[in-house]
């Protein structure tokens, strides 16, 4: 093996780690704007439409393991290489903790699978810290944020309804699908309990925003990423367009190890690990942009220790790690006796639920919890795949059917009968994001290619553990008003009410929080690092506090505002 | 036009057909047509690391020959043939299990365990061991621990059977005569336009006046978003 680290010989302007939403975003902007760039993917390179790598409109019976999750988390036909365990590159965790860090590695990254729910954070997302006292507030409010919003919506399409709703700013809306008939159900009984259903807002193309993307044809596996390119994925939608420009050389399998500098403490570009050869490699560009993931650029960062930042770079306020915090999940199922024996049609519809609750208790006091969650349903007559029927006997039970069709033909029927009857439901809230929920580097392990890894220290406070009883209380009171039955035992203290364990919800943001103060704060609010002026973070990290709202178009309307931003001081030569 | 470009084409103008679901077109210049030759592509979009997986698994065999036969009749006993649909076997139920034994590990030794149980039963009620007893004393068996008192429902026989129940039923409804009697619908590229009236009718539904507004028409979906007179 030869040990000579290779330097790729052209100078670039911009060297951007990660294709995901951020990276995506500013590759596409710089590119558009003529800046020479070199971006950085650590997994292969990815594009639904190509044969060899499609999942869409498949079969069940095309994969011997019937779609089952051996080999991917979310299943076989899910578009995402990786997953909360890679092989050969491990994470740790503090005793008593536990967090899942979930990676994608390939062109686009976790947009390829995500659920396209697209919410802007509203008014009282930025300064929560004015109203409960906990936390902090953004160094910027909506109305610094608006235009961005308004441009992502325009460029990417996002489907939903003006609805006038103060913290659930309307956008740029295609038109909705109609509900589903499980979803008017829920309705009801929503209505009834006095919590509001709305349409979703997802970025998935009901009309075509342009020529070069396709309009859903409604098959509902966003999951598995769109060959006609009609749902939000970075790479089909912004890497594809500025790769086009011939601005942009991507590197794929390139794994970075580490942001360079100079002596004076100046970004000069990457160090990167090759996946197909195991080489170095160096990259040099006047400005260096980290969206690898919340996680991951804060792990590049840590590692990147000189003279100037013994710390790790950025981190003169050591706080590069800290503030991490995940979106908090719990869930339960039901059963609709209205829908057993149901009429057959296609129910498909877009990927994800056609309604959905946004958070409506933004003026309540006495909840014993300060901030709020929006709820996600699922249901209908999907695609049967491993784990289809195994429900089969309790749904019986659940319903006083003591029937004798344990097998043969009456359980066929029985199977075939409640087809398409149960549905669910899932709350995702803020957390409140603490100091001592962090990552840090483990000195004492590093993953295959030599790179020391992450260790993890998180846990849940009270007040996400009553937000999730309440989610809990929440779905029985809907379920009730319905008429439908709630199925298994109600998740108690015991478990938390259900709460899922930090990570799983894979909205992990704040390790790179942005703020005024150099002293508490890695970035300032054009996501510009404080200490290395030629250094931004454009993925989750810079998140003070990621509201309720899946993270993904607040991380695209940041990154294009940074990049303006960076266009601007390229243009002045500042950086 | 390459075959990605008329795949695209087909999906963005609307034309799809089922025509050309888990298949791909040859090479040609125009969109694909009725009576275009079909390629079937090989694979189900794996990544090397997961081709080499699946392999590896395929060339293993975990259950033995004696195992096989008492899986082939239990699955046709739980999902037999009708006069609608065919039995497990023939929708290869048993091929999927000997698979995902393989894939799951810990479905291994609850199978092979609850085979041995099985036959061991069988010979201590009927001297035989389960497949080569009769129709009526497998079903006396499996009645037992299909439909077990409160107190046996934790003991293996009980358990055993709710898990090649449970791989038996999946495997079957994962399989095409299975998704075929199911009857499940979709799949395919479509416009989606509600839930369709007599349905709604029948269940006392109807979609709100003011949603109508605004919700996507099938009649213009094709034109491209025009913003110029959108406010928000």
């Amino acid at each position: 093996m030869s040990f000579q680290i290779k330097k790729q010989p052209t100078k670039y302007d911009v060297c951007i780690v990660g294709s995901g939403a951020g990276g995506g975003m500013a590759a596409k902007l710089l590119a558009d704007a003529g800046f020479k760039i070199a971006l950085l993917e650590a997994g292969p390179d990815f594009d639904p439409a190509n044969e060899e790598q499609r999942t869409q409109l498949r079969w069940p019976w095309e994969s011997p393991r019937r779609g089952a999750g051996s080999t991917r988390p979310f299943g076989d036909f899910d578009m995402a290489y990786g997953g909360w365990e890679l092989d050969g590159e491990p994470y740790t965790q503090n005793s008593n903790t536990e967090f899942s860090w979930f990676r994608s590695r390939m062109l686009g990254g976790r947009t390829n699978h995500w659920g396209r729910i697209s919410l802007r954070f509203g008014p009282l997302d930025f300064k929560r810290k004015d109203f409960d006292g906990k936390g902090d507030n953004w160094p910027i409010g909506y109305e610094d944020v608006k235009p961005y919003y308004d441009k992502v919506d325009k460029l990417i399409g996002v489907f939903g309804t003006k609805e006038n709703l103060p913290n659930e700013p309307d956008g740029f809306f295609l038109p909705p699908p109609k509900p589903r008939l499980h979803e008017l159900y829920i309705k009801k009984g929503a209505t009834k309990a006095g919590v509001p259903m709305i349409p979703s807002r997802l970025s998935i193309l009901t009309k075509p925003i342009n020529k070069e993307r396709g309009a859903c044809f409604f098959c509902k596996q966003c999951s598995r990423s769109c060959m006609a390119y009609a749902d939000f994925s970075s790479s089909s939608v912004l890497v594809k367009p500025a790769v086009e420009t011939g601005n942009v050389d991507l590197y794929v399998n390139a794994m970075v190890r580490e942001v360079l500098t100079n002596g004076e403490g100046e970004a000069t570009g990457v160090s990167y690990i090759d996946k197909e050869d195991l080489k170095d490699y160096e990259i040099k560009a006047k400005v260096v942009i980290l969206a690898a993931s919340a996680c991951s650029s804060a792990r590049i960062l840590l590692n990147s220790r000189s003279a100037h930042h013994p710390n790790g770079l950025a981190n003169s306020s050591e706080v590069v790690g800290k503030y991490l915090h995940d979106s908090t999940g719990s869930s339960r199922g039901g059963f609709i006796p209205e829908l057993l024996d149901r009429e057959r049609y296609n129910e498909d519809g877009v990927g994800g639920m056609h309604l959905y609750t946004p958070w409506w208790l933004n003026d309540s006091k006495h909840l014993g919890f300060t901030r709020g969650y929006h709820i996600e349903y699922w249901g209908g007559m999907s695609m049967p795949a491993y784990g289809f029927g195994f429900n089969t006997q309790a749904l019986k039970e659940a319903i006083g059917d003591t029937s004798r069709n344990a097998y043969g033909t009456g359980l066929k029927k029985d199977v075939k009968k409640f087809y398409g009857a149960t549905f669910g439901m899932a709350g995702r809230g803020e957390s409140i994001p603490r100091k001592d929920n962090y990552c840090e580097i483990d000195v004492n392990t590093v993953d295959k290619f030599g790179i020391p890894v992450l260790k993890f220290n998180y846990n849940w406070s009270d007040e996400e553990v009553k937000q999730a009883a309440h989610m809990q209380d929440t779905f029985e009171e809907v379920m009730h008003n319905m008429g439908a039955i709630p199925l298994g035992d109600k998740p108690g203290k015991e478990s938390n009410y259900g709460l899922e364990k930090p990570g799983k919800i894979i909205h992990e943001v704040g390790t790179t929080r942005m703020g005024t103060d150099p002293g508490s704060s890695v970035v300032n609010q054009y996501n510009q690092a404080h200490d290395v002026p030629n250094l931004f973070v454009m993925d989750g990290g810079p998140f003070v506090s990621q509201a309720d709202k899946n993270p993904t178009w607040t991380i695209l309307a940041l990154a294009w505002r940074a990049t303006d931003y960076l266009i601007e001081e390229l243009k002045k030569g500042n950086v | 036009m390459d075959r990605r470009e008329s795949l695209r084409t087909l999906v963005m103008g609307g034309m799809a057909s089922s025509f050309f679901l888990s298949s791909c077109v040859t090479d040609k210049e125009s969109p694909i047509e009725e009576g275009d030759i079909i390629e079937e592509k090989q694979g189900y979009g794996r990544t090397p690391a997961e081709i080499e997986r699946d392999e590896d698994l395929m060339s293993e065999t975990f259950f033995t020959e004696e195992e096989m036969a008492i899986i082939t009749s239990l699955a046709d006993i739980i999902i037999p043939e009708d006069e609608e649909s065919v039995s497990a076997t023939e929708a290869g139920v048993p091929e999927f299990i000997e698979f995902i034994v393989k894939d799951i590990p810990e479905h291994q030794l609850p199978m092979r365990g609850g085979l041995m149980w099985l036959n061991r039963e069988s010979s201590k009620q009927f001297n035989m061991p389960f497949v080569e007893t009769s129709k009526e004393n497998q079903l006396k068996i499996i009645d037992q621990i299909a439909y077990p008192q409160d107190f046996e429902k934790t003991s293996p026989g009980p358990t055993f059977f709710r898990r090649i129940k449970n791989l038996v039923v999946t495997g079957y409804f994962t399989s095409e005569p299975g998704i075929e009697y199911l009857d499940y619908r979709g799949n395919t590229p479509n416009v989606w336009d509600g839930v369709p009236e007599q349905v709604l009718k029948k269940h006392g539904l109807k979609y709100e006046e003011d949603f109508l507004k605004v919700a996507m028409d099938p009649a213009n979906r094709g034109e491209v978003m025009n913003w110029d007179d959108y406010e928000i």
